[in-house]
């Protein structure tokens, strides 16, 4: 039963994506267009927040405990 | 104008309603969206009004909007990409277009005015001009069909789908019957004159039938005289270039019906807009007529008239009309009040919204309705002093050219009038009133409940629910018809481009078990769209609330 409500669970999921998106209305070509490149741009947002964000977030840490801390770290 | 009186209707409203309060409870300043109504009334509501006016405009939460936009966006850019391949052929065009040889002349047929007809209302069409079989009483049967291309043709199936729950009928006291018992008059009358006309009233379309009726009409209302017209559209749209013409100032509110805005548009005066049901606004727009006069030779005006409403069909609002009276009064201006929607519909005997306010129809120096809705008929009446109807049976288009009512309509006319009058021997009519407002009552207070955003006033039996996504309009009456209820659902040229509803006509034929059925239906529904907006409401399920707080009691 369990499997059933994850499935169902699911489904609801997916056909809010629809109706927020509009792409409940279009052609089913259509709406296999716009699945590409939702899912193409969704990859792509992710991948580069992988990439990026833990770097970039460490490096604003170094720079504030810096100006707050007050202490020469980065000539060792 | 500061507002002592608007907590003391909030107090009021709370007493009367417990269960319901909990957010008036609260400060009734903060929460603006709710509360517009009842902060607007200044300090005029506790001398005005004699009843409590409550009406509600939630706003909804932001990303409503944005999703929203958002799915318009998508569909603009479906369309853009659909009529480029239309336009390089590489997919059928389907609308309309010049012939060959027409090529080169001027375009006939403008293609982009059509971009949101074409490509956005054509992919849900399949939801409107429903073609219907029976009667449209508080069931009806239509007629099942299905599309092979994506809504551009239909087909019919040849099955007839039975007994669909109708919430789309402006069948207010639940005169669209067939019952022979209730239509023997009216049988008896097509009997005697058959159905056709064939003359206009100057000419020799009056009959004795339509003078019953006119006198009929003026008793009902409570006014010298009153002139019935064949269809109701061309009743505001005919008769208000006949009252005001170049030179007259209109004050139309800002939702007014396409009848009306027709109307005043033929007749060459001029028009200003005033926001809607807002009395600042009215006031102002008054105060600035008189104060400067016409545009350029800054004399007064010839004649000042205030178009409204009795309750406006997309929102479900009823008309301020004892602060409009007061309004008319004191800058002399003339009062026109359309009540297609209200006749019969509010009012302790359905006398429409004057009778709701407790008001003299002395007052109201127009009264227009129409036969439509609540009166299961065609048709449109004007009343009001015996000098207007006199002038207008003269001077107004539809009087003088158009084809008057035909005899059997105008008997289904009487007859539902007596009946509502109880001049029929029985108390049925009054017995409709009171049911269709128990049913209103109920059903907007279940739909509060429930956390839906709804529109209007409490006493309507107009209640739109507010849709908000273009995604949602098609699912929304899809799967309704699928649970065998018919909704009428409306979009953007209507409708704000935000917010596109259902809109539910309450009918006093209405059992409360099809009432239930609806509702549920919409709880399901409700959370399978996520629809429940609101921020305001309750949980849906009130004896389980009650059940919780005795708990932690104990």
């Amino acid at each position: 039963m369990d499997i059933k409500r994850v499935k169902d669970y699911i489904y609801w999921l997916y056909y809010q994506y629809l109706l927020i998106t509009c792409s409940y209305v279009l052609e089913p070509w259509e709406q296999s267009m716009f699945h590409t490149i939702t899912v193409t741009v969704f990859a792509m947002v992710v991948y580069t927040a992988y990439v990026f964000v833990p770097i970039h977030v460490r490096l604003a840490f170094e720079f504030f405990s810096q100006i707050l801390g007050g202490q020469p770290e980065s000539t060792v | 104008m500061a507002n002592p009186s608007a907590v003391c209707n909030g107090h009021l409203h709370h007493h009367h309603h417990q269960k319901q309060n909990n957010l008036l409870k609260s400060g009734i300043y903060k929460k603006n969206g709710i509360t517009k109504g009842l902060k607007k009334n200044g300090i005029s509501n506790g001398t005005l009004y004699k009843k409590k006016f409550v009406e509600h405009f939630e706003q909804a939460p932001m990303y409503v909007a944005v999703f929203t936009f958002l799915g318009f966006g998508v569909g603009t850019v479906f369309g853009y990409l659909r009529d480029f391949m239309r336009a390089w052929g590489l997919e059928k065009r389907n609308v309309a277009a010049e012939r060959e040889q027409q090529k080169d002349f001027v375009p006939l047929y403008q293609d982009f005015e059509n971009f949101y007809t074409r490509n956005l209302y054509m992919r849900i069409r399949d939801n409107w001009n429903r073609p219907i079989c029976s009667v449209p009483g508080p069931q009806f049967d239509l007629m099942e069909r299905v599309t092979d291309d994506y809504n551009w043709t239909f087909r019919f199936t040849g099955r007839i789908i039975k007994n669909v729950i109708n919430m789309g009928s402006y069948n207010y006291l639940g005169f669209a019957e067939t019952d022979v018992n209730a239509l023997k008059t009216v049988t008896v009358e097509l009997q005697k004159y058959g159905t056709g006309i064939c003359s206009t009233r100057q000419e020799m379309g009056t009959l004795d039938k339509h003078v019953e009726l006119e006198k009929l009409v003026a008793t009902f209302l409570g006014v010298e005289d009153a002139m019935v017209f064949g269809m109701g559209f061309a009743t505001n749209s005919m008769n208000i270039p006949a009252l005001v013409g170049k030179g007259c100032l209109i004050l139309s509110d800002e939702l007014n019906h396409t009848s009306l805005v027709l109307g005043a548009r033929l007749s060459g005066a001029t028009i200003r807009i005033f926001k809607h049901n807002n009395m600042q606004s009215l006031e102002k727009l008054l105060r600035d007529a008189i104060i400067y006069g016409q545009p350029r030779s800054r004399r007064a005006w010839r004649k000042i008239i205030i178009l409204v409403e009795g309750i406006y069909s997309m929102e479900g609002s009823i008309v301020r009309l004892p602060e409009i009276v007061s309004l008319k009064k004191k800058y002399k201006a003339y009062l026109y009040l359309d009540e297609a929607h209200s006749i019969g519909a509010v009012g302790a005997t359905g006398r429409g919204v004057v009778e709701y306010f407790g008001m003299s129809p002395d007052d109201v120096d127009v009264l227009m309705g129409t036969f439509t809705k609540s009166f299961g008929a065609a048709g449109g009446y004007i009343a009001g002093k015996k000098d207007l109807v006199d002038f207008l049976r003269t001077h107004s288009h539809s009087a003088v050219y158009a084809t008057s009512m035909c005899p059997p309509v105008a008997e289904q006319i009487i007859r539902a009038m007596k009946c509502l009058m109880g001049l029929d021997g029985t108390t049925q009519g009054l017995q409709r009133v009171r049911q269709l407002g128990k049913n209103t009552r109920y059903f907007r207070r279940r739909l509060h409940e429930m956390g839906f955003i709804i529109y209007g006033n409490d006493d309507s039996p107009v209640v739109p629910l507010l849709l908000y996504m273009p995604g949602k309009i098609g699912a929304f009456a899809r799967r309704m018809l699928e649970k065998n209820i018919g909704v009428v659902v409306v979009g953007f040229p209507a409708t704000p481009i935000t917010e596109s509803r259902a809109r539910f006509c309450v009918s006093a034929a209405h059992t409360r078990e099809m009432l239930d059925t609806v509702l549920n239906a919409l709880d399901e529904l409700g959370d399978f769209l996520h629809l429940k907006y609101s921020r305001y409401s309750k949980s849906s399920h009130p004896e389980l609330y009650e059940e919780t707080r005795l708990e932690l009691e104990d």
